[in-house]
């Protein structure tokens, strides 16, 4: 990536401004994988000095800031004990400490990486982006913004919630990217199922989560049929970490395993 | 750009393009320890430390590093020196091209975790990628090189 | 032994991790020209027009080169000695570029920013040429990658580029034929290996500068300085005494800095320019414009008798050696060569076959040097006779395999490019070896397997190898010692140090030659203008050939000083006692220190040194047994690699920690081929598998536990009864994980490399079948 300017905005609304100037000026999380880019940046707006850097917990939520790196994520202690760990437990498995270090969250989610092993995750509690400009609204309508306006992605608000969570992620080596990855979360008996990396976006298993969801019991047959469900409802692809075939069968195994470790 | 970084305890004060990274900027200042290895932000040799937490230097621009304090080898002698002994009674000593970052790295676990396991140190350690050693006596020398703190 | 044989800290460990300036980039001149190469984005295309006029026009652009800068000089950036094994294919720029990533034209600028928007000045008009992409179908197809005329090889090695072929080979022991024919069990399969990349930490870097004498001077990051020396002066056609080539300290090499790299370019800009220059390859550079290890079909076919009697070994092998034939032939010959006298007792072998030119990145030496390949296949398949005959494989091993004091014909019929050596094993405790590899994995408490429960299961599996000790009559290593004032020796070397620890093992053996400590001995590698020669890092012959050097010198400078004392002493050498620290005669007495005081300031003045050389006239193989124990997941085809055990026979260790360093990195690279490490090219023939992202080498997560060994050996012509390490340690993993998986979930992997997906879904072909 090519930058011509820098600016360190001081105000969320001065960077706003700055964002809105150009079409080619761009906002700067923690500036992670630059030079993958070939992108020509008119001016990199940096939020480091506009007081994004908080985790501030409240009595019924978590709200992360978008400036606060994925290594701090990783080592707050409510996350790590709530809904079984599995936020804590996606944010780990990404690369290596130094680069959590850098990565922020808010360039995390902004990205929609469909290899991503938080937004995987934040899909399987109840999570909130909030942006400057459009306001709140649930992850999952944010992933699927289409909006052309330029906006900035304050924090992001998780629910403290009593539920039983499971996470996996299918890698190769201790720092490769999901071959796929799998979020199961169990509230009162109340399923959701998000598999990402498949290699596109994280997404719900719609239809699984209501075969799921309507079951009286929730038996090692019930979790088997589900997991069959999710298999044939995902579309799933083929890249350079696998074939379609595996992901698919990949997804289905894990599935059923994490039901089952949800299901107690 | 002009910016002001601490590094080693010196005020230094560099002219930086907005797209320079502070791994070009330390090394067209002399401090070699720190190494090119492989622009993806994946084999850990570039390391650096940012106000005492491990980060990428060839992935973090030079201007975010403006303000804050910057560590190399070159400011931890002591403790480089530590741990090279274990790595020379253990064997785990071969081209060295990734040593420098691993001993910053170790630090850095050694502040932000009480008696790492064998698990945590893998963990934290697992994106300082070594070619030459198959890890095992890295591993034995840097858990003998713990020891010693206790 | 007091210094060899000890695990003593390396000599230069400290200063490396203290972060001391010592690679090859740490001494480029810091107002170096920065040399970047325009790359070819096509597999294989003709250069119609190239203008260079808006680059050169760019305000800091000092030089751009294209191939109409080059005479028509084919050489080979091989590395290897002269003259080589590998055809002259290569022109430091050509109108044709021949893979993706191939040269098109360079350019030197101020900085690296000026030096990329050059880059995109070029204008080039390219004929795009339909590739060969699939090395199956290379082998005379109508598509010729060569077809230059001015190309050539340097004595016969089969080249044939009308053909597609940089090499091809025929061997035979006996009738196969019939021995097949005879063979109451045969079986036949074919094995693909992939084309592994070196991933050493160090990017290839190298500088250049015009000293205040007028001469060239190269720091470069290779294992071979004096061949880099010798190749710049062929193809730039630059007087040889005018070069100098210095390897400062290199961040590994594998192989993959046998080969020469940017040295033609950077070479180029400072003789024209006059100026410093320098270039470090960037990491997708590295993956695609480098080299890589050559990929092989084996079409193998074996016979026995029915109670487990090998008695044939027949193998068809196509090898690509991508677009030029960098170490085509070698690597071919060292498929068989390090691998078949494994079963010395076959009645007859047969191995033949072609190696090919593909428009891929070129194929180059890399640690294992075709017995990786070589192994992956006959290992696995004798595992697989040895389950038609069901026979336990250690017992079919102990039965068939090589064992101390025999020999195989095959040493004498394959050297490397040409015909070998009889050799008989003085030394093979791979007897030994296997014996200890089955007690330490608790084989007969697995094998097969056991089921784990929850869909694992645990299975272990095993491979034998062997490899070399240098190339006999070829490879030749020098070694100068010279004696300092105080009594302190400096140690000068041409062998390269890369990171295995050549500096420290071979001031172990001189230090022990002369009786003194290891930190008397001062060493220094490489530099072409101070240091003797030595063919350099490859071949495993680092300990055994230039090892015997430094033993050599060792010994004659402890004469020499002996000779000195006596003159003293006025009394015959015979008569001195030395224990390296004191010299005695009768009531005679007087220290090293004071000699050598003496020798330099007072008295007879002369200075003691002395070069001693060496070469080999065998090349002993080390042996090794590999174990390695597995959990395989039956669901999801994934694998936990719990244990890997290496018993090893490498003769005396000359520093056994450092030893085992070699061999564990080895492991860990070969089981990075077996499991992680994947080559995709697209179908257009562009590399996908290009950065440290999409190529996965282990990381410290995946290594459990390397549990390695070595025998009680002793090899009575290598130093202090040392052979090679520096290779054998990488050549089990493949086929020893292959096994492991077949034994724990009963699917036959043949394809490198074992990901879980193909084992799945061989899991789920098997189910269908059943």
């Amino acid at each position: 990536m090519e930058i011509v300017n820098y600016f360190k905005a001081k105000t969320i609304e001065e960077a706003y401004e700055k964002l809105q100037e150009d079409k080619a000026n761009l906002i700067i999380g923690g500036g992670a994988w630059l030079r993958l880019s070939s992108k020509t940046v008119e001016t990199a707006i940096d939020l480091e000095h506009v007081g994004l850097n908080q985790i501030k917990e409240t009595k019924d939520t978590i709200e992360i800031d978008a400036y606060v790196t994925l290594r701090e994520v990783e080592k707050n202690e409510t996350l790590k004990n709530l809904f079984s760990g599995i936020v804590s437990k996606g944010v780990n498995g990404i690369m290596g400490v130094a680069l959590r270090n850098l990565v922020t969250v808010g360039g995390s989610i902004a990205g929609k990486y469909s290899f991503s092993d938080f937004i995987t995750p934040l899909l399987a509690v109840n999570t909130e982006v909030v942006m400057y400009k459009a306001g709140k609204m649930p992850l999952e309508d944010f992933l699927k913004l289409r909006s052309r306006e330029k906006d900035i992605i304050l924090k992001i608000i998780i629910k403290k919630e009593e539920m039983l969570g499971y996470y996996y992620k299918m890698k190769k080596t201790g720092l490769d990217f999901a071959v796929v990855n799998v979020g199961i979360t169990n509230q009162d008996g109340h399923y959701k199922i998000i598999v990402g990396a498949r290699p596109s976006l994280a997404t719900f298993a719609v239809k699984a989560m209501e075969f799921i969801n309507n079951q009286k019991e929730v038996t090692e047959k019930v979790m088997e049929e589900t997991a069959k469900i999710a298999g044939e409802e995902l579309k799933f692809g083929t890249n350079s970490k696998a074939g379609k075939e595996y992901r698919t069968e990949l997804a289905k195994v894990y599935i059923r395993r994490g039901l089952k470790e949800v299901t107690k | 750009m002009r910016i002001n970084i601490e590094v080693n305890g010196n005020l230094k004060t560099y002219d930086v393009a907005p797209d320079d990274y502070l791994l070009d900027t330390l090394r067209a200042d002399n401090i070699f320890s720190i190494k090119r290895g492989c622009e993806t932000s994946s084999c850990g040799v570039c390391t650096v430390l940012m106000d005492g937490k491990a980060v990428q230097s060839c992935t973090i621009l030079s201007v975010k590093a403006e303000g804050h304090k910057i560590t190399t080898i070159e400011g931890h002698q002591k403790e480089a020196k530590k741990l090279s002994e274990h790595f020379g009674h253990q064997g785990a000593d071969q081209c060295g091209y990734c040593n420098s970052a691993l001993a910053l790295t170790v630090h850095a676990m050694k502040d932000e975790i009480k008696e790492p396991t064998n698990e945590d140190i893998k963990e934290y350690l697992v994106g300082n990628l070594c070619r030459c050693t198959g890890y095992e006596a890295q591993h034995r020398a840097i858990k003998l090189c713990l020891e010693d703190d206790e | 032994m007091k210094v060899v044989n000890q695990a003593l800290p390396s000599v230069d460990g400290k200063g490396l991790m203290m972060g001391k300036k010592a690679y090859s980039d740490d001494y480029a001149e810091p107002n170096s020209l920065i040399v970047k190469v325009l790359r070819s984005p096509h597999p294989y295309a003709k250069i119609v027009k190239i203008d260079t006029t808006k680059a050169e026009a760019l305000d800091g652009v000092e030089l751009v080169l294209t191939y109409k800068d080059f005479d028509r000089r084919p050489f080979t950036r091989a590395g290897q000695g002269y003259p080589e094994p590998s055809p002259h294919d290569k022109f430091v720029l050509d109108n044709y570029v021949r893979y993706i990533g191939d040269e098109a034209a360079a350019v030197a600028a101020v900085d690296v920013r000026t030096a990329e928007k050059a880059l995109k000045l070029i204008d080039i008009e390219y004929e795009v040429l339909e590739p060969v992409l699939d090395f199956e179908t290379a082998f005379e197809n109508k598509i010729i990658i060569h077809p230059e005329p001015e190309i050539h090889e340097m004595f016969p090695i089969g080249f044939d580029p009308k053909k597609n072929l940089a090499a091809s080979y025929h061997m035979h022991v006996g009738d196969v034929d019939k021995s097949l024919e005879e063979s109451e069990v045969v079986i036949e399969q074919s094995f693909y290996t992939h084309a592994q990349a070196h991933v050493m930490i160090e990017p290839h870097t190298v500088n250049s500068r015009m000293d205040y004498q007028g001469r060239l001077v190269i720091y470069s990051s290779t294992q071979t300085p004096i061949h880099v020396r010798r190749i710049i002066s062929q193809a730039l056609d630059y007087p040889l005494s005018k070069i100098r080539v210095i390897k400062p300290r290199v961040g590994g090499g594998f192989g993959g800095k046998q080969q020469v790299h940017g040295e033609m370019f950077v070479a180029t800009v400072t003789i024209k320019t006059g100026k410093p220059a320098k270039m470090i390859y960037t990491r997708k550079e590295v993956f695609e414009s480098s080299y890589s290890r050559h990929p092989m079909r084996f079409d193998l076919k074996l016979g026995s008798t029915k109670d487990g009697v090998l008695k044939a070994i027949d193998a068809y092998v196509v090898s690509d050696t991508g677009a030029y034939g960098e170490h085509a032939l070698t690597v071919f010959m060292v498929a068989a060569a390090k691998v078949f006298p494994l079963y010395n007792k076959v009645d007859s072998v047969r191995f033949h076959g072609n190696v090919v030119y593909t428009n891929h990145t070129p194929g180059g030496a890399y640690r294992g040097y075709g017995a990786i390949q070589g192994n992956f296949a006959l290992e696995s398949a004798i595992d697989m006779l040895c389950h038609k005959l069901d026979i336990d494989p250690i017992e079919f091993r102990h039965k068939n395999m090589i064992k101390e004091t025999e020999t195989s014909p095959i040493f004498k019929i394959m050297g490397e490019g040409g015909e070998g050596i009889e050799m008989f094993m003085d030394t093979c405790k791979l007897d030994y070896c296997v014996k200890r590899g089955y007690e330490l994995i608790k084989w007969k408490d697995i094998y097969p397997n056991k089921y784990l429960g929850n869909s694992k299961y645990k299975g272990v599996g095993m491979a034998i190898a062997m490899q070399g000790s240098g190339i006999p009559y070829i490879d030749m290593a020098s070694a100068t010692i010279k004696l300092n004032d105080d009594g302190f020796y400096n140690l000068m070397i041409g062998a390269t140090d890369i990171g295995q620890g050549s500096d420290t093992i071979l001031s172990q053996i001189a230090a022990e030659a002369l009786g003194t400590t290891l930190d008397n001995v001062i060493p220094y590698s490489s530099d072409t203008d101070l240091t003797p020669f030595d063919t350099g890092a490859y071949a495993s012959s680092t300990t055994y050939v230039s090892g015997n050097a430094v033993l050599k010198a060792g010994k004659e400078m402890r004469q020499m000083i002996i000779n000195e004392a006596a003159k003293v002493f006025n009394v015959k050498p015979e008569d001195v006692e030395y224990d390296g620290v004191v010299l005695k005669s009768g009531e005679n007495e007087i220290t090293l220190k004071e000699l050598s005081n003496r020798l330099y300031y007072n008295e007879d003045q002369k200075q003691l040194q002395i070069t001693s050389s060496y070469y080999g006239t065998k090349s002993p193989p080390p042996f090794m047994a590999g174990f390695v124990e597995v959990n395989v997941d039956k669901e999801t085809g994934e694998v936990e690699i719990v244990d890997y055990v290496s018993v090893v026979d490498c003769g005396t260790t000359i520093n056994p920690m450092l030893a085992k360093g070699q061999v564990e990195g080895g492991i860990v690279q070969g089981i990075g081929m077996a499991m992680y490490e994947e080559v995709i090219y697209t179908k257009k023939g562009k590399l996908v598998t290009n950065d440290l992202m999409n190529y996965r080498i282990p990381t410290r997560r995946e290594i459990n536990k390397l549990t390695t060994e070595f025998a009680d050996s002793y090899e009575k012509s290598g130093p202090y009864g040392a052979k090679s390490v520096g290779e054998i340690g990488i050549d089990t993993p493949p086929a020893a994980l292959a096994n492991a998986v077949y034994n724990a979930v009963g699917v036959r992997i043949t394809t490198l490399p074992i990901t879980p997906e193909k084992i799945l879904m061989a899991l789920k072909e098997k189910e269908k079948g059943e």
